[in-house]
């Protein structure tokens, strides 16, 4: 977790060599330097829709707006500009999907659901079919409210889009890709288990 | 307003509201408009009966018992919101994490202390107490099949320990433990963008639960292993990927 690591080495004063930093402002940057070269065609005539979760510990409490930013640069890059729709507030003002602070492992269930009602209604609303959440605590919570509200959206790593666009994503790494994804753009179809 | 709990206990005792401005001196506690603009953005508000102007108010009053009994402050996820959009920034998540580190530590629950405690008694930090050469195990294992699987990536690297590496690369637990496909797709796009990586075989793990215990102790000790590993193999950038 970002915020861990980097408000961890100021509070305790931990020296050290090295700056602290997000993978969701290098994935922007890599495209940018020719280094990854992403193609949104296979969403041309899908035009499946991408909503996007801005993580608060990576985004309001350490980076703001601009990793935010450059975060979604990557993404349009990856789905095509006019299938990402947002949530409404976003960025550093977005709402907290209720995963984060240790609340999936605290015992309150019920609570955490009813806290996450917010976020359910947000992704609903942008009529998403998918959610693009890099945060674990988020992943796992988004997920269960989209099972428990009966959004049934699917939520996924970015990583695994940024791939797919590659062309690089394989049949065994789709775990958390819907039927309308599970064949698109499969790199060695043949190994699929 | 100290003067409630002094009458309350019955003798000059410092409240609790005293000893958290000495925790918070930043957070002007009692600067608060009493807006309700931190209670109408935040979604824990309503759970226990709580909000989080209530919940300062509460404190402000003296009520510190109510305060220290209730759940609410593991409802509210230290998001920051209300920080984000209060006029006077009053830091309503760090009122809760001291609330959180005055319970005492076995009646915090259980399901954070486990995971933070498994982790500090673990050489990865994995919450999931993986040991190192499990860890290394599951890595070259999955990496041999997808060079094997996908000819393309037949040079494909997922180095563990590699000295002078420019990124430092954490990742959460989760992944080589319970879904090890997960981690190819990053494997393959820093692969692809010629990145310079290296994960640690000690303190890889990303998770760290015992900032949400509200153990500094603990926090502190997960945070320094994490920092040793990545100045031990010198690496530019420590790279979050969550
Ligand atoms: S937003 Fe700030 S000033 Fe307004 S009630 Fe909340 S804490 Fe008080
Ligand atoms: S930090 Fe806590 S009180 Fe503030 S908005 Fe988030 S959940 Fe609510």
């Amino acid at each position: 977790m970002t915020f861990a690591v980097r408000a961890g080495l100021k509070k305790f004063n931990v020296a050290h060599n090295f700056e602290t930093k997000n993978i969701y402002e290098y994935y922007g940057k890599w495209i940018r330097e020719g280094r990854l070269k992403p193609n949104s065609d296979w969403n041309k005539d899908l035009k499946i829709k991408f909503t996007v979760q801005d993580p608060c510990q990576i985004v309001r409490k350490s980076f703001g707006d601009a990793i935010a930013d450059e975060f979604r640069y990557a993404i349009k890059q990856c789905i095509g500009e006019e299938n990402l729709v947002e949530m409404i507030p976003n960025k550093s003002n977005n709402y907290c999907c209720g995963g984060g602070g240790g609340f999936l492992q605290s015992g309150f269930r019920e609570q955490r659901l009813a806290y996450g009602k917010i976020k359910d209604e947000q992704i609903k609303a942008s009529g998403a079919t998918y959610c693009i959440a890099g945060c674990h605590n988020c992943h796992a919570q988004i997920h269960e409210l989209s099972h428990h509200y009966g959004g049934n959206y699917h939520v996924v790593h970015f990583w695994t889009i940024l791939a797919l666009s590659l062309g690089i994503l394989g049949p065994n790494e789709r775990t958390y890709l819907g039927d309308d994804l599970r064949e698109v753009n499969v790199f060695h179809p043949e190994t699929a288990l | 307003m100290a003067e409630a709990a002094i009458l309350r206990e019955g003798k000059a005792k410092k409240s609790f509201l005293d000893e958290l401005r000495e925790m918070v001196p930043a957070g002007n506690l009692s600067l608060c408009l009493t807006c309700g603009l931190c209670s109408s953005g935040c979604p824990a508000t309503g759970l226990e009966d709580m909000d989080p102007r209530k919940f300062l108010r509460m404190l402000v009053l003296g009520m510190d018992e109510e305060v220290l009994k209730s759940d609410w402050p593991w409802m509210c996820t230290m998001c920051q919101r209300c920080v984000y959009v209060c006029p006077m920034k009053i830091d309503i998540p760090s009122m809760i994490f001291n609330i959180r580190a005055s319970r005492p530590r076995d009646q915090r629950p259980k399901g954070i202390r486990n995971s933070c405690d498994v982790a500090v008694a673990s050489d990865t930090c994995s919450a999931m107490g993986t040991p190192v050469e499990d860890f290394k195990f599951v890595v070259n294992d999955v990496l041999e099949e997808y060079r094997a699987a996908q000819p393309e990536f037949a040079d494909m690297e997922a180095p563990i320990d590699k000295a002078g590496a420019e990124f430092f690369i954490n990742q959460n637990s989760r992944e080589p433990m319970t879904e090890p496909d997960e981690m190819v797709p990053l494997w393959k796009i820093l692969h692809l963008a010629k990145v310079d990586w290296t994960y640690g075989s000690k303190a890889w793990a990303a998770e760290n639960y015992c900032l949400f215990l509200a153990d500094n102790e603990s926090w502190e000790t997960l945070v320094r292993k994490k920092a040793a590993m990545a100045d031990e193999l010198d690496c530019k950038t420590y790279l979050n990927t969550e």
